[in-house]
């Protein structure tokens, strides 16, 4: 499923990586791909699996890391967060299709590091859920350090933020109704969608008629082109099957009114956000080869999510759906794994269908499963390494590689805290015994 | 109009979830061929544990079943003791966003005279999913303003509010400020320092010992007045007298200083919750003698200088120090979550039995209910898991419980609804 739509777009996959050389050795390694491989290395040359095997030899002098008795797995993707944001709801209007969370992208946010200690290299980070239509989203690499432009990844399907239910219709703002908003309501939410589409259709249309006019040669003095919209640009680009939906969504009902409103415009939905009655409608959305995007467990906040069971990722798994756990989070985001392995105990995945949910389950849903989301030559070197089994409640995290370089390492961690309070303790000693001496 | 359609359908979806445990039959329960994790002392692999009464009538390697006996064949199980959650809010929050099922709040600043038990609602959906998961003890615990109420001791089975609690006012519980969590990378400081408010705290108790003078000495002398009522001060009479232990929530490492110190000064016994900064003061906490509970470490360390897993290690080095300390997961709908904080402690550092000990035997010890429950030993109550792995994993399956020597339907909301649904889709 999910192939991708046009040549172009296989076209660039083809990796421009200007990554790192580095050969990790004697690691369990989960591929995803292609099942385990015990005492397994790991070849990466300029940031791109070189070679994946047993005894493997890297070129003289390459950086070398002894992943003996660890766990080797793809980075984590997180298909659904808000890290790294300046803001993510433009909430006075209820229509906000023109915002792009690329403008607000900030790579100094802690929140990037924080997903690096917990081994995610990847997220998809969204506009809110506050407006019907929300705002352009973006992929980005935990690059922690490196500037916003280094973070992104043009790879990814470019995606457009939707929203239904409780937070577009506001229904949870307590003492606030002087800012009362159109729509209050799920049939207002969907009419308001259906609005703006039509509206995109005419703008289209528009559009259309005057290159027409433009080209044929006749009155083209006195010719006046439409006026820009960028909202509707946005929708445009949908209507062009350019951008794709991620649609923010708790109940059943709601899901599949969307659905419709899908086939009647001819966009298309990539993933529904939270998704906490897609076990429900499991054939429903099967069927339209939709992915979905859940917590594990995160449930009953609000009473559109009260019937959240923590079975729906394994069961919608078992339909056929491609499931993805996000952290939606800048604290859960870093206990990714932990999520995932709850669907094996609800749900009964094993624990590789449970590592896909945080692998190249994600990968499918941002387009960018040829370049990542599992390790096999050829993909970059985004990888974790784990000092128990990802899928147990006592693993850590201790190292996160991106493209060959070395983003996060606990041992260096370790060493540099030591080092810390070591030059803390030496200074206070130090203040003390010169106070001793001068009196 | 909307609200009350809201209401009344979420009230038809609370009832008829909560199935609490089917009666047994058999009045002598066997349980045969299971690992036993008693947690105290070494483990049994093809134990057998006789249940009577309630009661755990025998356990270990080489008993006799006696006839008549209900048998469950354990093979492949491990048999661990129920797990205490030390601070939750099951049975009094429900739904997040509906304040007409959140409970373990009151409004205002000094609420000694509110009991959490007496807002638990037996029928949460919340509670089965905890108890399926292997959870059969919970402190529920009041929150907000700086006291703010009566925790009480609860087991996770029962249809009323009586057949479920274990001691009805179990502490008082006292929240100093809170931590903002570190999300920049400039320093962060605690909300304001917890001394304004234990200054506020050390006049209260001034006052309630004026005003229990005063009632003794109207109680001796039948002529001198009794003093106005005070609902507040009547209230915190129970910890004066040191019928009531505290629970003070208190985080950063001059705020834990100054509450050690209030709580020698008052000769109280106390108990610490959170205590985020517990690491950098664990001999200060050891010598006082303090048990402390860790609040959810589903949280983001308070320090961004402390470093990512400031939290994450802090029990390790608690325990390290000799402190007494248990696990809670300060939830309700994610109650069921308690073994998986105790698994991330041992993640980082803390002893994976230390961990077990810290949702089970410990909390006994701290709640002063270590001869009934927290083991798996002789004569104690038959709380007892069944579980096919290591209960503080996440992949465990839980496949019987008892409580009280009584087996539980371990279904919920959750296997409910999929039920249900299974039924359309398959």
């Amino acid at each position: 499923m999910l192939v991708t739509l046009l040549g172009i777009t296989i076209a660039l996959f083809v990796s421009t990586v200007q990554g790192q050389d580095l050969l990790i050795k004697n690691g369990t390694i989960l591929t995803v791909a292609n099942g385990t491989i015990q005492n397994g290395d790991i070849l990466v040359i300029n940031g791109l699996i070189k070679e994946i095997g047993p005894n493997i030899r890297g070129p003289e002098n390459i950086m070398t890391i002894d992943a003996s008795g660890k766990y080797v797995i793809p980075g984590l993707i997180d298909s659904h967060s808000h890290i790294g944001l300046s803001g993510t709801n433009e909430s006075a209007e209820a229509i906000s299709s023109e915002v792009k969370m690329r403008d607000v992208l900030n790579a100094e946010d802690s929140a990037i590091y924080t997903a690096i200690t917990g081994g995610v290299t990847m997220t998809h980070t969204m506009h809110g859920s506050g407006n019907p239509i929300g705002g352009e989203n973006i992929v980005i690499k935990t690059k922690w350090g490196k500037t916003s432009e280094e973070l992104l990844v043009p790879e990814a399907y470019r995606t457009l933020k939707f929203a239904l239910g409780e937070n577009p219709k506001q229904s949870n703002r307590q003492g606030q109704s002087t800012s009362l908003r159109y729509p209050q309501t799920r049939m207002g939410v969907n009419a308001i969608i259906r609005r703006e589409f039509l509206k995109a259709q005419n703008y289209m249309e528009q559009w259309d008629r005057y290159k027409k006019a433009k080209k044929s040669k006749k009155g083209i003095q006195t010719l006046i082109p439409p006026r820009k919209d960028l909202k509707m640009e946005a929708l445009a680009d949908m209507l062009r099957g350019d951008m794709y939906a991620r649609c923010h969504t708790y109940r059943a009902d709601e899901t599949l009114e969307f659905i419709k409103l899908s086939k009647e415009f001819g966009f298309k939905i990539i993933c529904f956000e939270h998704a906490w009655e897609a076990y429900k409608i499991a054939k429903e959305i099967a069927a339209e080869n939709i992915g979905i995007s859940i917590f594990a467990d995160n449930w009953a906040y609000k009473v559109e999510a009260a019937e959240g069971i923590a079975y729906n990722a394994g069961y919608c798994t078992k339909q056929g759906i491609i499931v993805s756990i996000n952290s939606d989070s800048a604290e859960r985001i870093r206990r990714l794994f932990n999520d995932a392995a709850k669907a094996m105990k609800y749900g009964g995945l094993t624990e590789d269908e449970a590592l896909k949910l945080v692998t190249i389950n994600p990968a499918i849903q941002l387009g960018v499963d040829k370049m990542v989301g599992s390790l096999e030559v050829g993909k970059h070197a985004d990888i974790a390494i784990f000092n128990e089994h990802p899928m147990s409640a006592y693993t850590r995290c201790d190292m996160t590689i991106i493209e060959g370089e070395v983003y996060f390492d606990r041992a260096q961690y370790l060493k540099d805290r030591e080092e810390k309070a070591k030059t803390i303790k030496e200074t206070a000693e130090k203040k003390k015994k010169t106070k001793g001496e001068i009196r | 109009m909307k609200r009350k359609i809201f209401i009344c359908s979420i009230l038809i979806l609370f009832t008829g979830f909560n199935a609490v445990g089917r009666e047994e039959g058999s009045k002598i329960i066997a349980i045969k061929d299971a690992t036993i994790i008693s947690v105290f002392g070494e483990d049994i692999p093809g134990g057998t544990i006789i249940v009577k009464d309630g009661l755990i009538e025998d356990i270990g390697s080489d008993i006799p079943i006696p006839t008549g006996a209900r048998i469950y064949n354990a093979k492949g199980l491990r048999a661990y003791p129920g797990l205490i959650d030390s601070s939750c809010y099951l049975g009094l929050h429900e739904i997040g966003s509906l304040r007409a099922t959140i409970d373990n709040r009151e409004t205002g600043d000094i609420n000694p005279q509110v009991k959490a038990v007496e807002a638990l609602r037996p029928d949460s959906m919340h509670i089965p999913i905890a108890r399926s998961n292997g959870i059969t003890t919970a402190l529920i615990v009041p929150s907000g303003g700086l006291v703010a109420g009566q925790s009480g001791l609860i087991r996770l089975t029962g249809w009323t509010p009586d057949e479920m609690i274990i001691t009805s006012s179990y502490a008082m519980h006292i929240e100093l400020p809170g931590m903002r969590r570190a999300r920049r990378r400039s320093p962060s400081q605690a909300q304001q320092p917890a001394s304004k408010k234990i200054v506020e705290l050390r006049e209260l108790f001034h006052k309630t010992r004026i005003y229990q003078k005063q009632k003794k000495a109207a109680h001796k002398d039948q002529t001198r007045p009794l003093p106005e009522f005070d609902e507040k001060l009547e209230f915190m009479l129970p910890v004066i007298d040191g019928h009531l232990s505290l629970i003070i929530s208190v985080h950063s490492e001059q705020d834990i200083l100054d509450a050690i110190a209030f709580v020698k000064d008052e000769n109280v016994r106390a108990i610490f919750y959170g205590v985020s900064e517990g690491w950098k003061v664990a001999d200060k906490i050891k010598d006082a003698g303090i048990p402390v509970i860790f609040g959810s470490l589903y949280a983001m360390p308070p320090k961004w200088e402390d470093g990512y897993d400031s939290l994450y290690r802090n029990p390790a080095i608690l325990q390290k120090a000799g402190v007494l300390f248990a696990f809670s997961s300060q939830s309700a709908t994610l109650a069921k979550d308690l073994p998986y904080h105790a698994a991330k402690a041992a993640a980082f550092g803390l002893d994976k039995r230390e961990a077990l000990k810290g949702v089970t035997i410990y909390p006994a010890q701290i709640f002063g209910i270590d001869d009934k429950v927290g083991s798996l030993e002789k004569g104690k109550v038959a709380n007892i898991v069944l579980a096919d792995g290591d209960i503080l994993e996440m992949r465990t399956n839980i496949k019987h419980l008892f409580i009280d020597g009584k087996e539980m339907d371990l279904s919920s909301v959750y296997t409910d609804l999929l039920e249900k649904y299974k039924k359309r889709n398959d």
